[in-house]
Protein backbone atom coordinates (compact mmCIF):
# COMPACT_ATOMS: atom_id res chain seq x y z
CA UNK A 1 0.00 0.00 0.00
CA UNK A 2 1.38 3.39 -1.05
CA UNK A 3 1.79 5.94 1.86
CA UNK A 4 -0.24 9.32 2.19
CA UNK A 5 -3.23 10.95 2.90
CA UNK A 6 -6.60 8.80 2.20
CA UNK A 7 -9.32 10.04 3.95
CA UNK A 8 -10.00 13.30 4.68
CA UNK A 9 -13.74 14.08 6.75
CA UNK A 10 -16.17 17.14 6.54
CA UNK A 11 -18.94 17.16 9.09
CA UNK A 12 -22.43 17.47 7.73
CA UNK A 13 -25.90 18.04 9.23
CA UNK A 14 -27.44 15.24 7.38
CA UNK A 15 -25.77 11.98 5.40
CA UNK A 16 -28.64 11.30 3.20
CA UNK A 17 -28.81 14.98 2.71
CA UNK A 18 -24.86 15.09 1.71
CA UNK A 19 -24.78 11.79 -0.41
CA UNK A 20 -27.50 13.16 -2.49
CA UNK A 21 -25.18 15.80 -2.91
CA UNK A 22 -22.00 15.04 -3.58
CA UNK A 23 -23.01 12.00 -5.32
CA UNK A 24 -25.97 13.13 -7.10
CA UNK A 25 -24.77 16.41 -8.19
CA UNK A 26 -21.10 16.75 -7.92
CA UNK A 27 -20.71 13.27 -9.47
CA UNK A 28 -18.74 11.58 -6.55
CA UNK A 29 -19.15 7.98 -6.03
CA UNK A 30 -19.87 6.05 -2.80
CA UNK A 31 -16.92 4.17 -1.30
CA UNK A 32 -18.29 2.76 1.61
CA UNK A 33 -21.39 3.58 3.38
CA UNK A 34 -21.60 0.91 6.88
CA UNK A 35 -23.60 1.37 9.69
CA UNK A 36 -23.04 0.14 13.42
CA UNK A 37 -26.27 0.84 15.21
CA UNK A 38 -26.72 4.40 14.79
CA UNK A 39 -23.14 5.12 13.50
CA UNK A 40 -22.51 5.43 9.88
CA UNK A 41 -19.13 5.51 8.29
CA UNK A 42 -20.00 6.96 5.04
CA UNK A 43 -17.11 7.62 2.76
CA UNK A 44 -17.22 8.94 -1.05
CA UNK A 45 -14.55 9.20 -3.77
CA UNK A 46 -14.19 11.19 -6.90
CA UNK A 47 -14.10 9.11 -10.13
CA UNK A 48 -10.14 10.39 -11.21
CA UNK A 49 -8.98 9.71 -7.64
CA UNK A 50 -9.31 6.16 -6.26
CA UNK A 51 -6.39 6.72 -4.00
CA UNK A 52 -8.78 10.00 -1.70
CA UNK A 53 -11.59 9.62 0.08
CA UNK A 54 -13.72 12.57 1.37
CA UNK A 55 -15.81 11.36 4.53
CA UNK A 56 -19.55 12.89 5.40
CA UNK A 57 -19.77 12.26 8.95
CA UNK A 58 -22.54 13.33 11.48
CA UNK A 59 -20.73 15.24 14.91
CA UNK A 60 -22.08 13.17 17.46
CA UNK A 61 -21.89 10.23 19.22
CA UNK A 62 -20.05 8.27 19.96
CA UNK A 63 -16.88 10.16 19.02
CA UNK A 64 -18.93 13.52 20.56
CA UNK A 65 -20.63 14.44 23.39
CA UNK A 66 -24.20 16.01 22.55
CA UNK A 67 -22.97 19.30 23.53
CA UNK A 68 -19.87 19.92 21.84
CA UNK A 69 -22.24 17.73 18.73
CA UNK A 70 -23.84 20.70 18.65
CA UNK A 71 -21.34 23.41 18.71
CA UNK A 72 -19.94 21.60 15.57
CA UNK A 73 -23.28 21.76 13.76
CA UNK A 74 -23.34 25.09 14.35
CA UNK A 75 -19.71 26.22 13.23
CA UNK A 76 -20.49 24.13 9.97
CA UNK A 77 -23.84 26.12 9.67
CA UNK A 78 -22.23 29.40 10.08
CA UNK A 79 -19.82 28.77 7.34
CA UNK A 80 -16.77 28.64 9.82
CA UNK A 81 -14.67 25.12 8.92
CA UNK A 82 -11.62 25.28 6.80
CA UNK A 83 -11.96 25.96 3.11
CA UNK A 84 -11.99 23.52 0.93
CA UNK A 85 -10.54 23.25 -3.33
CA UNK A 86 -11.86 21.30 -5.77
CA UNK A 87 -10.09 21.09 -9.08
CA UNK A 88 -11.51 21.02 -12.19
CA UNK A 89 -10.82 21.09 -15.95
CA UNK A 90 -13.69 23.98 -17.11
CA UNK A 91 -14.73 26.17 -14.12
CA UNK A 92 -17.25 28.11 -16.37
CA UNK A 93 -18.86 24.65 -17.90
CA UNK A 94 -18.70 23.10 -14.32
CA UNK A 95 -20.43 25.90 -13.06
CA UNK A 96 -22.99 26.04 -15.51
CA UNK A 97 -23.94 22.20 -15.28
CA UNK A 98 -24.11 23.03 -11.03
CA UNK A 99 -26.13 25.72 -11.06
CA UNK A 100 -28.51 24.38 -13.53
CA UNK A 101 -28.55 21.10 -10.98
CA UNK A 102 -29.40 24.09 -8.04
CA UNK A 103 -26.14 23.77 -6.23
CA UNK A 104 -25.47 27.40 -4.17
CA UNK A 105 -23.24 29.31 -5.69
CA UNK A 106 -21.31 31.58 -3.45
CA UNK A 107 -19.17 33.48 -6.36
CA UNK A 108 -19.83 33.24 -10.22
CA UNK A 109 -16.43 31.96 -12.18
CA UNK A 110 -13.73 35.04 -11.82
CA UNK A 111 -10.60 35.15 -13.77
CA UNK A 112 -7.85 35.47 -11.37
CA UNK A 113 -4.00 35.58 -12.11
CA UNK A 114 -4.45 33.01 -15.07
CA UNK A 115 -6.90 30.52 -12.70
CA UNK A 116 -10.88 30.66 -13.08
CA UNK A 117 -12.28 30.12 -9.50
CA UNK A 118 -15.58 29.87 -8.32
CA UNK A 119 -17.36 29.20 -5.02
CA UNK A 120 -19.98 26.88 -3.45
CA UNK A 121 -21.71 25.88 -0.39
CA UNK A 122 -22.69 21.88 0.64
CA UNK A 123 -25.77 21.70 2.02
CA UNK A 124 -24.90 21.93 5.33
CA UNK A 125 -22.88 25.32 4.94
CA UNK A 126 -19.00 23.64 3.96
CA UNK A 127 -17.37 26.46 1.46
CA UNK A 128 -15.47 24.72 -1.30
CA UNK A 129 -13.29 26.83 -4.28
CA UNK A 130 -13.79 25.18 -7.47
CA UNK A 131 -10.57 26.12 -9.33
CA UNK A 132 -9.42 25.75 -13.02
CA UNK A 133 -5.75 25.94 -12.73
CA UNK A 134 -3.75 27.44 -15.68
CA UNK A 135 -1.40 24.55 -15.95
CA UNK A 136 1.74 26.17 -13.88
CA UNK A 137 -0.06 26.58 -10.95
CA UNK A 138 1.79 25.41 -8.06
CA UNK B 1 -23.75 36.18 23.93
CA UNK B 2 -27.07 34.34 25.00
CA UNK B 3 -27.97 30.80 24.15
CA UNK B 4 -26.60 28.78 21.27
CA UNK B 5 -28.25 29.33 18.26
CA UNK B 6 -30.26 26.97 15.80
CA UNK B 7 -28.08 25.43 13.59
CA UNK B 8 -31.05 25.77 10.79
CA UNK B 9 -31.58 29.27 11.95
CA UNK B 10 -27.63 30.00 11.16
CA UNK B 11 -26.95 28.30 8.24
CA UNK B 12 -29.81 30.79 6.46
CA UNK B 13 -27.89 33.63 8.32
CA UNK B 14 -24.67 32.47 6.29
CA UNK B 15 -26.69 32.27 3.32
CA UNK B 16 -27.84 36.50 3.41
CA UNK B 17 -23.60 37.06 4.40
CA UNK B 18 -22.77 34.84 1.40
CA UNK B 19 -25.06 37.34 -0.74
CA UNK B 20 -23.34 40.08 0.92
CA UNK B 21 -19.77 38.61 -0.19
CA UNK B 22 -21.04 38.36 -3.76
CA UNK B 23 -22.24 41.76 -4.23
CA UNK B 24 -21.01 43.69 -1.30
CA UNK B 25 -21.93 46.86 -3.95
CA UNK B 26 -25.45 46.43 -3.89
CA UNK B 27 -27.78 48.19 -1.26
CA UNK B 28 -28.69 45.79 1.58
CA UNK B 29 -31.66 47.08 3.60
CA UNK B 30 -31.92 44.62 6.80
CA UNK B 31 -35.33 43.66 5.25
CA UNK B 32 -33.58 42.30 2.19
CA UNK B 33 -31.08 40.63 4.18
CA UNK B 34 -34.00 39.31 6.48
CA UNK B 35 -35.91 37.90 4.04
CA UNK B 36 -32.91 35.72 2.66
CA UNK B 37 -32.78 34.44 6.14
CA UNK B 38 -36.77 33.88 6.95
CA UNK B 39 -36.98 35.82 9.58
CA UNK B 40 -38.44 39.19 10.90
CA UNK B 41 -36.06 42.43 10.57
CA UNK B 42 -35.27 42.57 14.63
CA UNK B 43 -34.66 39.17 14.68
CA UNK B 44 -32.40 39.11 12.16
CA UNK B 45 -30.10 41.98 13.41
CA UNK B 46 -29.73 40.27 16.59
CA UNK B 47 -29.03 37.08 14.96
CA UNK B 48 -26.27 38.20 12.84
CA UNK B 49 -24.78 40.12 15.16
CA UNK B 50 -24.55 36.80 17.82
CA UNK B 51 -23.45 34.24 15.02
CA UNK B 52 -21.13 36.73 13.46
CA UNK B 53 -19.71 39.44 16.01
CA UNK B 54 -20.73 42.06 14.14
CA UNK B 55 -23.95 43.90 12.89
CA UNK B 56 -24.88 43.26 9.29
CA UNK B 57 -24.63 47.02 8.17
CA UNK B 58 -20.56 46.62 10.00
CA UNK B 59 -20.01 43.60 8.19
CA UNK B 60 -21.26 45.26 4.67
CA UNK B 61 -18.91 48.15 5.10
CA UNK B 62 -15.63 46.32 5.84
CA UNK B 63 -16.62 44.08 3.34
CA UNK B 64 -16.47 47.18 0.92
CA UNK B 65 -13.37 48.10 2.21
CA UNK B 66 -12.06 45.20 1.64
CA UNK B 67 -12.66 45.16 -2.07
CA UNK B 68 -11.92 48.56 -2.62
CA UNK B 69 -8.26 47.96 -0.85
CA UNK B 70 -8.01 45.10 -3.70
CA UNK B 71 -8.93 47.54 -6.15
CA UNK B 72 -6.78 50.65 -5.13
CA UNK B 73 -3.80 48.29 -4.99
CA UNK B 74 -4.38 46.26 -8.61
CA UNK B 75 -6.07 48.95 -10.37
CA UNK B 76 -5.22 52.56 -11.71
CA UNK B 77 -8.84 53.42 -11.56
CA UNK B 78 -9.47 57.17 -9.94
CA UNK B 79 -10.30 56.47 -6.08
CA UNK B 80 -13.64 58.66 -7.03
CA UNK B 81 -14.43 55.43 -9.47
CA UNK B 82 -13.36 52.68 -7.01
CA UNK B 83 -16.24 54.54 -4.54
CA UNK B 84 -18.59 54.25 -6.63
CA UNK B 85 -17.83 50.69 -7.97
CA UNK B 86 -17.93 49.42 -4.16
CA UNK B 87 -21.35 50.72 -2.96
CA UNK B 88 -20.49 54.00 -2.05
CA UNK B 89 -22.85 57.13 -2.63
CA UNK B 90 -20.40 59.95 -1.53
CA UNK B 91 -16.81 60.29 -1.92
CA UNK B 92 -16.91 61.51 1.78
CA UNK B 93 -18.71 58.53 3.10
CA UNK B 94 -16.06 56.45 1.50
CA UNK B 95 -13.03 57.88 2.65
CA UNK B 96 -14.70 58.79 6.54
CA UNK B 97 -15.47 54.97 6.57
CA UNK B 98 -12.17 54.02 5.12
CA UNK B 99 -10.04 55.94 7.61
CA UNK B 100 -12.36 54.50 10.31
CA UNK B 101 -11.78 50.79 8.96
CA UNK B 102 -8.03 51.19 7.87
CA UNK B 103 -6.37 54.09 10.23
CA UNK B 104 -5.11 55.81 6.39
CA UNK B 105 -6.48 57.74 3.54
CA UNK B 106 -7.50 55.80 0.32
CA UNK B 107 -4.43 57.06 -1.57
CA UNK B 108 -2.38 56.90 1.35
CA UNK B 109 -3.10 53.16 1.13
CA UNK B 110 -2.62 52.59 -2.43
CA UNK B 111 1.08 54.59 -2.35
CA UNK B 112 2.11 51.97 0.81
CA UNK B 113 0.36 48.81 -0.36
CA UNK B 114 2.13 49.48 -4.31
CA UNK B 115 5.73 50.14 -2.60
CA UNK B 116 4.70 47.10 -0.54
CA UNK B 117 3.93 44.94 -3.53
CA UNK B 118 6.98 46.31 -5.59
CA UNK B 119 9.29 44.79 -2.90
CA UNK B 120 7.87 41.25 -3.15
CA UNK B 121 9.30 40.74 -7.02
CA UNK B 122 9.62 36.80 -7.69
CA UNK B 123 6.86 35.82 -5.28
CA UNK B 124 4.33 34.23 -7.09
CA UNK B 125 1.07 36.36 -7.57
CA UNK B 126 -1.38 33.43 -5.90
CA UNK B 127 0.83 34.08 -2.56
CA UNK B 128 1.26 37.41 -2.67
CA UNK B 129 -2.76 37.82 -2.71
CA UNK B 130 -2.35 35.00 0.35
CA UNK B 131 -0.07 37.35 2.28
CA UNK B 132 -2.70 40.47 2.07
CA UNK B 133 -5.34 38.59 2.59
CA UNK B 134 -5.40 38.70 6.60
CA UNK B 135 -6.93 42.58 6.08
CA UNK B 136 -7.75 43.19 9.60
CA UNK B 137 -4.43 41.85 11.00
CA UNK B 138 -2.94 44.47 9.01
CA UNK B 139 -4.64 47.11 9.77
CA UNK B 140 -4.65 47.15 13.35
CA UNK B 141 -0.65 46.63 12.92
CA UNK B 142 -0.51 49.83 10.76
CA UNK B 143 -3.09 51.47 13.56
CA UNK B 144 -0.67 50.99 15.79
CA UNK B 145 2.32 52.09 14.04
CA UNK B 146 0.65 55.25 13.35
CA UNK B 147 0.08 56.15 17.25
CA UNK B 148 3.79 55.18 17.61
CA UNK B 149 4.65 57.61 15.14
CA UNK B 150 6.74 55.93 12.76
CA UNK B 151 4.92 55.83 9.85
CA UNK B 152 5.97 59.31 8.42
CA UNK B 153 8.79 58.09 6.48
CA UNK B 154 7.11 55.48 4.88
Amino acid sequence: MRQGVGVVGLYVRDQDEALAFYVGKLGFRVHTDVRNGSYRWLTVQHPDQPSFQLGLFVPGPPMLDADTAQTMRAMVAKGAMPPLVWHVDDCRGAYAGLLEAGVEFTQEPVDRYGNVDAGFRDPSGNGWKMIQASGRSH
Amino acid sequence: MGGRQDPELLRRLLRAKDRMDAASHEDWPVRRLASISFVSEAHFARSFKQAFGVPPHRYLLTRRIERAKALLRDTDWPITDIAFQTGWKSLGTFGRTFRDVTGEQPGENRQRTRAAAHDLGPVPSCIVSAAHRPDLITSVLEKQRRIRGDIKNS
